[in-house]
């Protein structure tokens, strides 16, 4: 039984570094790039950590995460954003819309994977 | 001591100007109390016998003192005015004074 | 002695001798500007139509009558012209700065621009003058009638009496006449001004021929038949006016109507701030007006004695001026006096009529014309020539009432005692009009409320008994017996004089009402702006605000300017105003400051309140009022007027809250832009970090197998030099934002760039038409930052372009001043809320961050330019996107080859 991610980032080379991470851990990851149709990735594939990007084409994910946190299906979803703004604002918005975990690239391998883990399991709990 | 801000006293021009000005706008008040003074100061109880020539001469006397200090103070009311004109007319005048009237 | 024929005959001629003046005078004035034509002396002369017929034959016979009570007429006058600093300059600033066409029209824009108002105004000063313009007609055909009989007095009344009709018809052919050539003078064209320099040189020639008449009588009068002065001041010392017994009621009374009737006289608006080109001129005429009216009157009295000591008893003495030379056979001056006569009349009722017709059209007529259309303005259709056609018809319409009251009164009435119930009716305006220059907190209720009731008062104190509306009983009992409401003796004042009983009642009752009312009303935000813009005319440098926020299609406006202005003067103006906006070709936009000025111009032609409509109808088509507009344009004007204490300065506050605001709103966006300049460096820094510090941890862990090592070390690697470019980017802007760059400036070959740059592109999806031949042009610039531009812009549209299949197409265009290179694809563009971001740093027009690139190329493009001596723009309304690098030559740098 793999536990899946979706990814929503646009940079290929962060998608594979990412991708790579997780799945020599087992994790089945499920990539999507586009920031419009983001939403509707989330529900297809309905995964166990969504890990969202904030600079994405078509919609901020700020926006993407306000819905989600709307949406019924998703309101406990856990959301791992990641940033390359590096602002202390950016944080503090993420975290009223109601973020699970918030990152700011550059970030570390053993960090990522460990956050996504600790994601799962909390939302197992 | 004196002092290093605004000038107390304006400059002798704008002094004089300002006081012209007030002499244009009091120039009516001394024409109306001139020419309602004969009327006024007629007693209605007695008939006085004044003649109509007496006060023609009056009058017009009056009339003309007005008008001579009028044309004073307009000379010297001109040019503020005339520093403002420009702005009258926006065709004609561009092509300056090379216009000889025929 | 002169017959009937032979006076009509030079009546004609003289009338043509006018026309050529007014007809060269106009020319003259359309071609070279004429100056002296606004001269001050020319401007003086007009200001005496204030002396009409009237004052003609009618002073004569008022100071017959009444002995130097006539001087009254002319000393109210005097003493306003005395004190031009107070009234007349701002009356005349206002007149310019509002472009006002008439006394209406600035009533009503005081107030709102309230088209009731002026209707009121308007109708106030038809039926004014409708007594003043049948008293013109009585003079003139009296005049005939005198030359048609002989000089025998007992003659002229029989004939009056038995012979009506033909005195009839005398007077119904003098109005055609008078209504013809005013018709043909004053609406020859629709002046954007409302300027006759015709009409007003002609009304000035006219000016003279009375003056020098009355003198030319009044000097035969005193040396030709009295023998001298002192004979003359005898004579009047006997006369029946040789004593002085002045009422003094009246005295003050007519003082005071005459000076109020200088001012509110439609005709004297006309010509004193309507016609007026020059401020200045009111200077001149200061002390030049009264020494007019001192010349004109000087021998009104020793005429009038004279013709009293000689001629028969029971003959007429409005007529002396034209019967003494006659008595003594003096054919001559009896036709200059009658000239003189005629002069005054026509002058009068000409101007009259152009001041009426234009309240009566612009006021009433027009906006009555656009209502029953449905379309409002916007219809097509020329408006101009409604507007002429309904001022001949207003024209018509009025003289015709002047000829309807003198056969109403049957002529019978002394001039003098018509002409004042006409002075009383025009001072009706008088409380609206002096609030409207001094008083900020009159309203337009108040206004009305003033006008009707002072109207009313004076319709039933002095113009209905006038024209013997009334009977006996009536004016003796009051209406079914009340004698409170005697119309000469209102509320049981007898005793009174009904002259100054009716100038008292309906001046004191009319600025009472208006008082009272603006007191308990409350202005709407228009009135309260035009309020502050009458009040301190003097104080403000821009127009008056109005139109913010509107709607108007900058087509619509056109197209009902040019119905009005005339197409090429309409297109002269819009493009002026695009040009101003900073456009080079197109239509201006509708901002709020254009529109306002479009108003302006329009109310010189159609007049404030219905130049405001015309505009609110295209303006509102968004179903917001006018009102509506205004009222939010205005609430921070009126916050700042009622907080400050410094009520005067509030116009100067308003304009140092706007500047704040802008000032501002810059500085706020100036710091988002630093915190989004920041964030972006930040986010095109950490991006390819990001990847350099996750795949170089994968490198570290060392059990990687050769061909993902080999992978990764080389995504490092691209990583490593997309981050170098972005710093390189950002380096080079500074320093050229710094104009720090050295330029190495030598002869280059346009197509050798270009072959340059799309090489380095190496763009292969990307096919690019190109111009061979054009490109073939030597200039001289630094070779390495031309090609660094169009790498930029090569690569843009490689990068941007949307194009199933993307084309770009490089253009050239070479002049001796200037190299235009157009660079433009088949995409989708950039989007119009875009156009003005993109050379700032990190714009991107979409959101999407194409892989290398960090949005600092147009940027540094744009730098670039600046010091190479160009520029580049981004060209809007094309298929796709397109850029124009423009390069400004010197004058040898093409000669090179």
């Amino acid at each position: 039984m793999g536990r899946s991610v979706l990814l929503i980032e646009d940079e290929p080379n962060i998608v594979e570094a990412i991708s790579f991470i997780l799945e020599r851990d087992g994790w089945t990851v499920r990539i999507h790039s586009d920031g419009a149709t983001a939403t509707d990735a989330v529900a297809r594939t309905n995964p166990d950590v969504l890990i969202l990007d904030v600079m994405l084409p078509g919609r901020s994910g700020f926006d993407i995460l306000k819905d989600l946190r709307r949406n019924g299906a998703t309101a406990n979803l856990p959301i791992l954003m990641l940033t390359a703004r590096g602002q202390t604002k950016d944080r503090e918005m993420a975290e009223s819309y109601g973020v699970s975990q918030f990152m700011t690239k550059p970030f570390s391998n053993a960090e990522m994977l460990e956050t996504v883990r600790a994601l799962a399991a909390e939302a197992k709990t | 001591m004196k002092s290093p801000g605004r000038p107390v006293f304006l400059e002798r021009d704008l002094y004089r100007r300002r006081r012209v000005i007030d002499a244009a706008k009091l120039l009516p008040i001394l024409g109306l109390a001139l020419f309602l003074l004969p009327v006024l100061t007629m007693d209605l109880g007695q008939p006085a016998h004044v003649s109509t020539s007496g006060r023609l001469i009056y009058f017009f006397s009056v009339w003309f003192f007005l008008i001579a200090i009028a044309f004073v103070l307009s000379r010297w009311l001109r040019p503020e005015v005339t520093a403002r004109a420009p702005e009258t007319e926006p065709r004609g005048e561009a092509k300056g004074p090379a216009a000889p009237e025929s | 002695m002169l017959g009937f024929n032979a006076i009509v005959f030079i009546a004609l001629a003289y009338v043509v001798m006018l026309f050529a003046v007014a007809f060269y005078a106009d020319r003259k004035a359309r071609r070279t500007g004429g100056a002296w034509l606004r001269g001050p002396w020319i401007y003086t002369l007009s200001l005496s139509v204030y002396c009409t017929a009237w004052t003609f034959y009618g002073a004569v016979g008022n100071a017959a009558r009444s002995g130097l009570e006539y001087l009254t007429i002319y000393l109210g006058p005097t003493l306003v012209f005395l004190g031009w600093w107070w009234i007349l300059r701002k009356l005349v600033r206002i007149g310019r700065a509002e472009r006002i066409t008439s006394i209406a029209d600035l009533v009503s824009s005081r107030y709102g621009k309230s088209s009731a108002v002026a209707v009121l105004v308007t109708i106030l000063a038809v039926v004014g003058s409708t007594p003043y313009i049948s008293l013109q007609l009585q003079s003139v055909t009296l005049s005939f009638v005198v030359f048609s009989g002989s000089t025998d007095q007992g003659q002229i009344s029989e004939l009056l009496v038995n012979d009506r009709a033909n005195v009839n018809r005398i007077a119904f052919w003098v109005s055609v006449g008078l209504a013809i050539f005013t018709i043909l003078f004053g609406t020859r064209n629709l002046d954007t001004n409302e300027r006759h320099y015709g009409v007003v040189t002609a009304i000035a020639v006219e000016a003279v021929v009375k003056l020098v008449a009355l003198i030319a009588v009044g000097a035969f009068v005193v040396w030709g038949v009295s023998g001298g002065i002192p004979q003359t001041l005898d004579i009047i010392a006997n006369s029946p006016v040789g004593e002085w017994r002045p009422e003094p009621s009246r005295w003050i009374g007519l003082t005071f109507l005459s000076a109020v009737a200088i001012i509110c006289l439609p005709r004297m608006f006309q010509v004193m701030v309507v016609e007026q080109s020059d401020e200045s001129h009111l200077a001149t005429a200061s002390w030049a007006f009264p020494l007019y009216l001192m010349a004109i009157s000087l021998f009104v009295l020793p005429i009038a004695a004279i013709g009293l000591a000689i001629l028969p008893d029971g003959a007429n003495p409005d007529l002396f001026v034209l019967t003494l030379p006659l008595e003594m056979e003096r054919d001559w001056l009896a036709t200059l006096a009658f000239l003189g006569g005629f002069s005054s009349a026509t002058s009068m009722v000409i101007v009259a009529a152009i001041a009426l017709s234009t309240m009566v059209s612009n006021h009433i007529v027009i906006p009555l014309w656009l209502a029953s259309r449905a379309g409002g303005a916007t219809v097509s259709g020329d408006v101009r020539s409604v507007v002429l056609m309904s001022r001949r018809v207003s024209i018509a319409a009025i003289v015709a009432l002047g000829y309807i009251y003198y056969r109403l009164t049957d002529g019978s009435t002394a001039l003098s005692a018509i002409g004042l119930v006409s002075f009383a009716g025009v001072a009706q305006v008088m409380p609206a009009l002096m609030a409207a220059l001094f008083w900020r907190g009159a309203t337009r209720r108040g206004a009305i409320a003033g006008l009707v009731t002072g109207f009313a008062v004076w319709a039933y104190t002095l113009l209905l008994p006038a024209v013997g509306a009334f009977s006996a009983e009536m004016l003796t009992f009051g209406p079914a017996g009340l004698e409170i409401l005697r119309p000469q003796a209102l509320f049981g004042f007898t005793g009174m004089d009904s002259l100054v009983h009716a100038i008292f009642w309906s001046i004191g009752l009319n600025t009472l009402a208006f008082l009272v009312v603006s007191l308990v009303t409350f202005p709407s935000p228009l009135e309260r702006l035009q309020g502050a813009s009458f009040v301190n005319v003097f104080e403000r440098s821009g127009g008056a605000r109005g139109w913010s926020g509107g709607v108007a299609a900058t087509e619509d406006l056109l197209v009902m300017t040019q119905r009005l202005l005339g197409a090429k003067e309409a297109q002269n103006m819009f493009h002026k105003a695009a040009v101003e906006q900073g456009k080079t070709s197109g239509l201006p936009d509708p901002t709020p400051d254009f529109v306002n000025v479009l108003e302006r111009e329009l109310a010189g032609s159609v007049g404030a309140a219905t130049a405001h409509a015309m505009i609110g109808q295209i303006n509102g088509q968004a179903s917001v009022s006018v009102q509506d507009l205004l009222a939010v344009a205005d609430e921070s004007a009126q916050m700042l007027e009622y907080s400050s204490q410094l009520e005067e300065k509030s116009r100067e506050l308003e304009q140092t809250a706007r500047q704040l605001r802008d000032a501002n709103e810059k500085l706020t966006a100036l710091s988002v832009q630093k915190d989004a300049f920041l964030s972006q460096i930040s986010h095109e820094l950490r991006t390819p970090m990001t990847s350099i510090r996750s795949f170089s941890e994968f490198l570290q862990e060392g059990d990687m197998p050769e061909k993902e090592r080999a992978r990764y070390s080389q995504i490092i690697h691209n990583e490593s030099i997309r981050l170098t470019r972005l710093l390189d980017d950002l380096l080079d802007l500074t320093v050229l934002e710094n104009g720090q760059v050295e330029l190495h400036i030598g002869p280059a070959t346009l197509r050798e760039l270009i072959d340059r740059a799309v090489a380095a592109t190496g763009a292969e999806h990307l096919a690019i038409d190109r111009d061979p031949a054009g490109e073939e042009v030597v200039f001289n610039t630094d070779s390495d930052r031309m090609t660094q531009v169009f790498i930029n812009l090569i690569s843009n549209a490689a990068k941007y372009c949307d194009a199933e299949k993307p084309r770009l197409k490089i253009a050239v265009q070479a002049s001796d001043h200037m190299i235009e290179i157009d660079f433009i694809d088949n995409g989708s563009g950039v989007p119009k809320d875009k156009e003005s971001i993109i050379f700032e740093k990190f714009a991107r027009a979409s959101d999407q961050s194409a892989a290398g690139s960090a949005g600092l190329g147009l940027a540094i493009s744009r730098e670039i330019l600046a010091r190479l001596g160009g520029e580049i723009r981004y060209i809007g309304g094309r298929d796709g996107a397109a850029f124009r690098v423009s390069i400004y030559l010197e004058q040898d740098s093409l000669a090179a080859e």
